[in-house]
């Protein structure tokens, strides 16, 4: 079982390398589209590890993104030049900075979930989830006030680094590590502590450890999504990584069914190309779309691919 | 100290407002335990309500003032109930997940609804009630904020009677203890619950008119920022907590004020949950709310 | 099979999209019999009167062109798209308009701040962009491939100073500016340097963010300092809470602002309480210059009477000035346009005689004018 994930891991980033390298035969605004789309893959199944599977009502997960697009951010622009410097600016040097980069966005959001999970993680349900609103808010208040970080103007001048090969290689990665984490031994102990808290800790499970885990990893992913985003619309301003971002996120989550990654990927394609679809009728565009947010959930309100309502309990590894 | 006064006037305004939003936040998790995310837009339907009823009435005068206040009012009762009954009550056996992502939807539909028929640049909403000013020594209060005040207090008072002294006060108190035996007590359920959502809805339809009368321009979004902080003001007197809201508002209300006023204005929105933060990690049920036992 | 709902409406959404797509109807080959000229502006949200007003202009403009045969034989094409006046959807447009739309310039924006984050696409694609009136130095500092027809904020800084100095006679200023706007923080910025190097003293310097309506607290701290005047470089909406707020704690100094002010909603917020402030813009209905007051009749003519203000007259400029640059590159390709753009000189617009300098940017007159009687009146004109 293993083995065979490992394959289709290797080979959706040889497939994305491959697509990478097929994107100057794509339109542009496809381009621009498809890459929303996998940043929104990322954003959706790490927040499933937190709300989906772990059952944490997290509202701030657009905050984690912010960290990982500024932290990313950060590095490209003022240790950039140095670096390319050093060692060239040829495609192989870039694809290093860039790496880098990301890399250090996801730990500093991790970290940064570390600090927002020990308050709120001891809180239930609706005080967990306006405590996590809460943190998305204060970090997002935060990097308005960095004038170095351009502040509440927002910072300009990223360098577009990222591609069709980054953004689905780590989609498929944060699926692989998701999907591996939850089906290991390790991994029934989130379904444990969503299902029944107490039950778990009668039984020998640390649930406090088991949201941090599923927290700070929520995180950390969160914070690479953060750092595409930052390095693909070359520009981002506090204002974007709001609550209502964080809401977009849940839609997603909730939509695709808690705790079902493959619906959840789908229901981030979905709602990353239905604003697009909906242009033509732009001025009704979020009309329809909040209705239906509505009729979705008076009509099928286990999410648009859960088969069962009770799927989560009884579902099998895939 | 002049100034501090001043900007302690200006808070206490600006809470109350907050408190009367916060009120319908807390009495509808108290019965129904969901965070109505629509409350907000029903907050705005309400400043709305009060520009296009001001037409038929006389501007600027005590009797026309108060009747676009009742008429809008009832206007945000009505929608509420009806949000209630479409909306909300077929998915009440679901998990509460699915009502918020419903209260959501509710939400976006309303503020995107109200960005097509109105249009979303502000409009200058009309004046309510005679203005004055009044100038006690260099302290500033205008009768739109004294306006705030009484019609806030009567409001609570109103509240607090109908909640503790009536029959369908009762009732709701009941259904907010356990609504399975309070049906069996021969409650009906779904009236009471309309009930609190109408009561609820309209003392946000109070807020948005008296918003509306201090901040002279409204739009379709205008809910969603005072919506935050009212749903943090009643988390942060304790959620399903009366008092409490009201409590939570205007200290939020007060600290805003002070912080504006500083070198920190630009970090006022982190200070309101901050101080939210802070208070749940001390009282996790917030200042004036009950321990919940969980019962295994 | 046990996701075919899900299964079979994934691609049915896929396949919408490929074919729903194109919002202004046919003509998506380049070339053509139309030359394509795309515009992104603030037609809805909280700067809907600037993107309003400026679409109206350049329509005008356009509308114009194509009616006297349009240029280089063929018609203008406009296609234009709304960015709510939020943040983050400036460059989807922009990309898209270049594209898939294939324009061969861009007009837009009113708000330097969608106009910087519009830039960096364009200058990208190489497609020159002409905004009409964002004045935020930064905009044209992002490439050789952007222009704008209006002066910018360095400009307007010195002037509200120096008016504040010596027609206001103010010598300890308050500013209260929006710290979200590119376009406040710049003009905040260079209205204190000039204001300071004359002898001035900025006695408060408060801050709030666009989309605040309670202002009573910064007000109060200003109050406190008993300044001459205050400065308010922010947007029509904040700026008429500002003032109405500022006269019902009892400040009776003049507020006074930039080109942010100018919209309807200003006086329609404010009242009589902005009876007495002024605040500086491009141009003035009330020029008597011949061409001005044909412009006025015209736009009157088409907008049922609505007479045009600054925005509208800068995104007909804006638009005069690309066809013409067209006419003179006689192509419309990016390089040469660019070219022919950048060598625009004495151009004469509706807001004056437009000459772009080596920056980009053009050097024209700031007017002052003042609110009387619940209407914009002219005070004077103040030279570069």
């Amino acid at each position: 079982m293993f083995g065979r994930a490992k394959t289709l891991l290797l080979g959706a980033i040889v497939a994305s390398f491959v697509l990478q390298l097929l994107s100057g035969y794509i339109n542009p605004y496809y381009l621009d589209v498809l890459t929303g789309i996998g940043i929104n893959i990322i954003l959706a199944v790490s927040l499933n590890l937190i709300n989906g599977y772990t059952g944490q009502f997290s509202l701030g997960h657009a905050g984690f993104m912010a960290v990982g697009a500024y932290t990313s951010a950060a590095v490209s622009i003022f240790l950039g030049p140095h670096f390319l410097s050093a060692l060239g600016n040829g495609n192989a040097a870039i694809s290093v900075l860039f790496l880098l980069a990301l890399l250090t966005g996801g730990i500093v959001a991790a970290i940064a979930g570390i600090f927002v999970g020990a308050p709120s993680l001891r809180l239930k349900g609706d005080y967990l989830a306006i405590v996590t609103l809460g943190f998305g808010e204060i970090i997002r208040v935060i990097f308005r006030n960095i004038p170095s970080l351009g502040g509440a103007l927002g910072l300009n001048g990223i360098p577009d680094y990222t591609n069709l090969f980054w953004v689905f290689s780590f989609a498929a990665l944060t699926i692989y590590a998701v999907t591996a984490m939850v089906n290991s031994t390790f991994g029934r102990g989130f379904l444990a502590v969503h299902d029944n808290e107490v039950a778990a800790e009668a039984m020998g499970l640390n649930p406090t450890k088991y949201k941090m885990v599923a927290f700070v990893v929520g995180a950390f992913f969160a914070g690479i999504a953060g750092g595409l985003y930052g390095h693909f619309k070359m520009s981002i301003d506090p204002k974007g990584f709001g609550f209502l971002k964080s809401i977009e996120i849940v839609v997603m989550v909730i939509l695709g069914g808690m705790g079902n990654t493959v619906g959840v990927i789908i229901a981030a394609i979905v709602l990353t190309l239905l604003p697009e679809v909906l242009r033509p009728v732009e001025d009704y565009r979020m009309i329809i779309y909040s209705l239906l947010l509505i009729i979705l959930m008076l009509v099928r309100p286990q999410g648009l691919f859960t088969p069962r309502k009770r799927a989560l309990a009884e579902r099998k590894t895939t | 100290m002049n100034e501090f006064l001043q900007q302690l006037l200006n808070g206490l305004s600006l809470g109350a407002i907050y408190a009367l939003i916060a009120l319908g936040y807390t009495m509808v998790y108290g019965v129904l335990r969901f965070i109505n995310f629509a409350h907000s837009d029903v907050f705005m339907v309400g400043a709305f309500a009060g520009y296009y009823l001001s037409r038929y009435f006389p501007k600027a005068s005590l009797p026309g003032g108060f009747a676009v206040l009742i008429g809008a009012m009832l206007i945000c009762a009505l929608l509420g109930i009806v949000i209630e009954r479409l909306a909300y009550r077929p998915l009440r056996s679901h998990s509460k997940l699915n009502v918020l992502i419903t209260a959501i939807g509710v939400s976006l539909f309303l503020e995107n609804t109200g960005q097509f028929i109105f249009g979303a640049a502000p409009k200058p909403s009309p004046v309510l009630f005679p203005f004055k000013l009044f100038n006690f020594g260099g302290l500033v209060l205008s009768s739109n904020q004294i306006a705030v005040f009484v019609v806030t207090i009567v409001l609570l008072i109103s509240l607090h009677f109908i909640v503790m002294r009536t029959k369908i006060g009762t009732a709701m108190r009941a259904l907010s203890f356990n609504p399975v035996a309070a049906s069996l007590v021969g409650i009906n359920n779904d009236i009471v619950i309309s009930f609190t959502f109408g009561l609820g809805s309209a003392l946000a339809g109070a807020g948005g008119i008296l918003y509306s009368m201090n901040y002279p321009a409204i739009d379709p979004l205008m809910g969603i920022l005072p919506g935050l902080k009212a749903f943090v003001a009643a988390v942060l007197g304790g959620i399903g907590n009366i008092p409490g809201a009201a409590l939570g508002g205007v200290l939020i209300g007060v600290i805003e004020s002070f912080s504006n006023g500083s070198h920190w204005s630009t970090w006022t929105d982190a200070i309101a949950f901050t101080l939210l933060i802070l208070i749940l990690l001390f009282r996790p049920s917030g200042l004036l709310g009950k321990l919940e036992v969980e019962k295994v | 099979m046990k996701y075919w709902r899900g299964l079979i409406l994934a691609p049915v959404l896929l396949l919408l999209c490929t074919t729903a797509c194109n919002k202004s109807g046919g003509g998506s080959t380049a070339g053509g019999d139309t030359i394509k000229v795309g515009e992104f502006a603030s037609l809805t949200g909280s700067e809907a009167a600037f993107g309003q007003a400026s679409h109206k202009g350049t329509q005008l403009a356009i509308d114009e062109i194509n009616a006297g045969g349009g240029v280089l034989g063929k018609k203008i094409d406009l296609i234009y798209d709304d960015n709510q006046s939020m943040q983050g959807q400036s460059a989807t447009i922009v990309r898209k308009l270049i594209t898939r739309d294939n324009v061969i310039a861009i007009l837009g924006e009113v708000a330097s701040g969608r106009s910087l984050e519009a830039a960096p696409v364009c200058q990208q694609f190489k497609i020159p962009q002409i905004s009409p009136s964002s004045t935020n130095p930064k905009v044209t500092e992002m490439g050789d491939y952007i222009f704008r027809v209006c002066f910018i904020d360095p400009f307007q800084g010195t002037v509200m100073a120096k008016f504040a100095k010596d027609t206001l006679k103010a010598k300890r200023v308050a500013v209260l500016s929006d710290a979200a706007s590119a376009y406040s923080d710049g003009l905040q910025k260079y209205f204190k340097e000039k204001f300071i190097a004359d002898g001035g003293e900025i006695v408060v310097d408060q801050k709030y963010s666009s989309g605040d309506k309670d202002f009573k607290a910064q007000l109060t701290a200003i109050k406190a300092a008993n300044p001459d005047a205050i400065f308010v470089p922010g947007y029509y909406t904040e700026a008429g809470l500002i003032v109405l707020q500022a006269r019902q704690l009892g400040i009776t100094n003049s507020l006074f602002g930039g080109d942010g002010w100018e919209g309807p909603p200003l006086i329609q917020i404010g009242g009589d309480a902005l009876q007495g402030c002024y605040f500086s813009t491009h141009y003035s209905s009330e020029n008597k210059s011949p061409e001005v007051q044909e412009f006025v009749k015209k736009f009157q003519a088409k907008y049922n009477g609505e007479t045009p203000d600054a925005m509208a007259a800068l995104g007909y400029d804006s638009a005069m000035v690309l066809a013409d640059a067209i006419k003179r590159a006689g192509t419309t390709d990016s390089a040469k346009l660019r070219d022919a753009i950048a060598a625009t000189k004495d151009f004469p617009g509706v807001t004056g005689k437009t000459t772009l300098d080596e920056h980009r940017n053009a050097s024209k007159a700031a007017v002052i004018i003042t609110i009387k009687d619940g209407h914009f009146a002219y005070v004077e004109t103040i030279n570069p």
